[in-house]
């Protein structure tokens, strides 16, 4: 009995050792794989405020006013003014569509290539 | 145990048949006894003190030893721990109220230099020299050589020029990462803004401090790092600040003023939705303060704040709602108006030596901008009486804005209040404040009577406030206001749908040391707008402005600084979401829309 005992915390002991090993490389890698993490988001982080900051300088107001004056042939950009606002009921309503009186009773011409007429 | 008796029979008997004393015996014994059980005691406690000494002696070992591995070990930073949102070594930016950026960091590198590890010093200095044309090639060989082992080359540098240095490729070359301050609109807002600058600087980083402005006044709050990752919202409005920003560089130019300053308040809550001073600067590159001259010509002055200027008539709507508020007159009593007034050996007259006596109305004391007529009111209030509703109105004292420089800009008062002051002041003369001071103190009068505080910041929670007046007072003061531009000094105030209402102002400059200057006026238009229910309330100043267009200079608020004014208001009012209120004629029988 007792060799049993001893074969087998042997082998448990071994196993716990076997896990053991394996988990602080686990914990090692997790480790790394956070700080790489970390630092990724750093830099994303960097980057999104590099682009907000460029963002920002591109829609400058006053590039934005030397843009719209370079090109009002296209787009006619002008300041906003009071004269600007209307009310609802001042826009128009959409035209009905053309009504073309319905045709009934067609005549009917009828001719022949060789140019005689078919006196009908 | 086996306790020995104290009278051991046999040694007692025996000494009875000696004849000695059996006591001694006993005596004996106890003396044995109590030596016993005191060496006893004494083994005990010695071995308590030892066990309880080597227990110190193993804490303080293991305390020790603790110490001693922390500070030999090299710091690092926790892994396992994410870097959560909220915690950030940069300054946190700064926007306008509705989140554009006004103020950001850019990451970028400072050049330094380790000559000692340097192989080729003469070249690199050359090298330098070409790419930086501020830097001297002989001057830097010779601080390359000259023993010295570490030297800061540039402070800023853009990733080409970095490149450019790094093609050099000298070992001696080196880069610290830098968080630079980024004013991404240029000169918009420069004179709230400040600038920044940096402080204690090491290779690894610089700390980044606030110079002006609100970056010097918020200083703490931005460099919080719990708050980096929050932006700084301030009231100004982007567009707005814009839009009056160049209406009034133009209006600058065309009135061939040497300055310029406007600032907008929001009178419901007291926020600064612009304010511009013109010249301005570019926060990005700050200029260095005047060192001789008047600091009041740099372009870091900022006139809306510091530019402490006699009101002029602009504040002849104060005494006349002050004598309204105390029930002295109402809007129409008839106030005594002959010019010139004999005041001692003072002599009070009216624009242009006109006289509009003998009789006339609080209202038209306003509107034609009667000085004796006010003159009158304000002998009715009397000195402390005017003094105190000046107080109230926060024109006795400095503007608390979140700006560095608001505490030192206090307005200048007269120190003995004599009579003839409460008369000078009552038009506008004799006392200077700020365009802001002014702004602040229209709001008032604008916002039912009541005074809110200013604030550069966005405002969540509107504070109370302080009455100054009655709603009635500050009522009818808002259509005296409004009279004054439909039928006064101020008609080309009127933008059509906004119900403009405001007062002219015209002081001419005071000289320093006293006096005053000729042909140097500072014109004021302090104006409300929808009058009937003011929002906004907007002060325009010009700096010896002057509308040539005529035969000769006119040099009036209401010939220069009222149609810039007006300008601003019609820009700027459709982009605060104004509607004008255009008189809506119904639509004909004919254009109407069949239902």
């Amino acid at each position: 009995m007792r060799p049993l005992l001893y074969i087998l915390s042997a082998i448990v002991l071994m196993s716990l050792a076997f896990w053991a090993y394996r988990e602080n490389y686990a914990t090692q890698r997790a480790l790394k794989d956070v700080s790489r993490l970390n630092q990724e988001i750093a830099d994303l982080r960097e980057g999104l405020s590099q682009q907000r900051a460029e963002w920002a300088y591109l829609n400058r107001p006053s590039r934005l006013r030397d843009l719209a004056a370079l090109n009002f042939d296209s787009l006619g950009l002008l300041p906003m003014e009071p004269g600007q606002f209307g009310r609802v009921d001042q826009v128009a309503y959409p035209l009905p569509p053309l009504e073309f009186p319905q045709i009934g009773d067609p005549v009917d011409t009828v001719g022949t290539i060789d140019g005689e007429v078919d006196p009908l | 145990m086996i306790r020995t008796p104290l009278r051991p029979l046999a040694r007692i008997l025996s000494a009875r048949e000696k004849g000695e004393n059996p006591d001694h015996i006993e005596r004996e014994n106890v003396r044995l006894r109590a030596e016993t059980s005191r060496a006893g005691a004494q083994n005990r406690a010695e071995g308590r003190l030892l066990l309880l000494g080597m227990a110190f002696f193993a804490a303080f070992i293991v305390v020790g030893a603790r110490m001693g591995l922390l500070a030999a070990t090299d710091p690092v930073e926790p892994r396992a721990f994410a870097a959560g949102a909220e915690i950030s070594g940069r300054r946190a930016d700064i926007t306008d109220r509705n989140g554009r950026i006004l103020a950001t960091n850019l990451s970028t590198h400072a050049l330094y230099a380790h000559p000692k590890q340097m192989v080729d010093p003469p070249r690199v200095a050359k090298a330098l020299a070409k790419l930086f044309p501020e830097l001297n090639a002989e001057d830097l060989e010779r601080r390359f050589t000259d023993g010295r082992s570490f030297l800061w080359l540039r402070r800023k540098l853009s990733p080409e020029q970095m490149q450019a240095v790094h093609d050099i490729g000298d070992p001696g070359l080196l880069f610290g990462p830098r968080d630079m301050r980024l004013y991404p609109n240029g000169k918009l807002a420069s004179h709230i803004l400040g600038g920044s600058s940096f402080g204690a600087e090491g290779v690894h980083s610089a700390e980044v401090i606030g110079t002006a402005g609100v970056e010097r006044a918020m200083d703490t709050r931005l460099r919080d790092p719990a708050q980096a990752a929050t932006a700084l919202a301030l009231s100004i409005d982007l567009t707005v600040q814009t839009a009056m920003q160049e209406v009034l560089e133009t209006g600058m130019a065309m009135m061939n003023a040497k300055g310029a300053a406007g600032v907008m308040l929001d009178v419901h809550t007291g926020e600064v939705v612009a304010m511009v001073s013109l010249p301005d600067f570019d926060p990005n590159d700050r200029p260095s303060p005047l060192l001789k001259g008047d600091p009041a010509d740099s372009p870091l002055f900022n006139r809306a704040l510091q530019g402490v200027y006699e009101l002029g008539s602009t504040a002849k709507i104060f005494t006349s709602a002050q004598a309204m508020d105390l029930g002295l007159v109402d809007a129409n009593s008839m106030v005594d108006a002959n010019a010139p007034m004999r005041w001692g050996k003072h002599k009070i007259g009216e624009f242009e030596g006109k006289n509009y006596g003998p009789l006339m109305s609080v209202t038209d004391v306003i509107v034609k901008s009667s000085n004796v007529g006010t003159a009158h009111l304000a002998l009715k209030i009397g000195g402390e009486r005017q003094q105190a509703f000046f107080k109230s109105l926060g024109l006795f004292d400095p503007v608390p804005l979140e700006l560095t420089e608001a505490p030192g800009a206090g307005p200048l008062i007269p120190k003995r209040w004599a009579d003839i002051v409460t008369i000078t002041t009552s038009y506008g003369h004799g006392m200077s404040v700020s365009p802001m001071h002014l702004a602040v103190a229209y709001a008032a009068i604008a916002n039912d009577g009541i005074l809110l505080p200013p604030t550069l910041l966005k405002r969540d929670k509107i504070p109370a406030g302080t009455r100054v007046m009655s709603a009635a007072t500050a009522a009818s003061s808002a259509s005296m206001l409004r009279e004054v531009v439909t039928r006064g000094t101020a008609s080309f105030g009127e933008v059509k749908g906004y119900e403009v209402g405001g007062k002219t102002g015209t002081a001419d400059k005071v000289k320093r040391g006293g006096g005053y200057e000729k042909g140097k006026n500072i014109n004021t238009f302090a104006a409300m707008f929808p009058a009937s229910d003011p929002q906004y309330v907007l002060v325009v100043t010009l700096d010896e402005a002057s509308e040539n267009t005529g035969p000769k200079p006119r040099r009036t608020a209401g010939w220069t600084t009222v149609p810039v004014a007006a300008e601003v208001i019609r820009r700027t009012a459709p982009l605060l979401g104004l509607r004008p209120q255009i008189e809506y004629t119904p639509l004909s029988e004919v254009s109407a829309v069949r239902p």
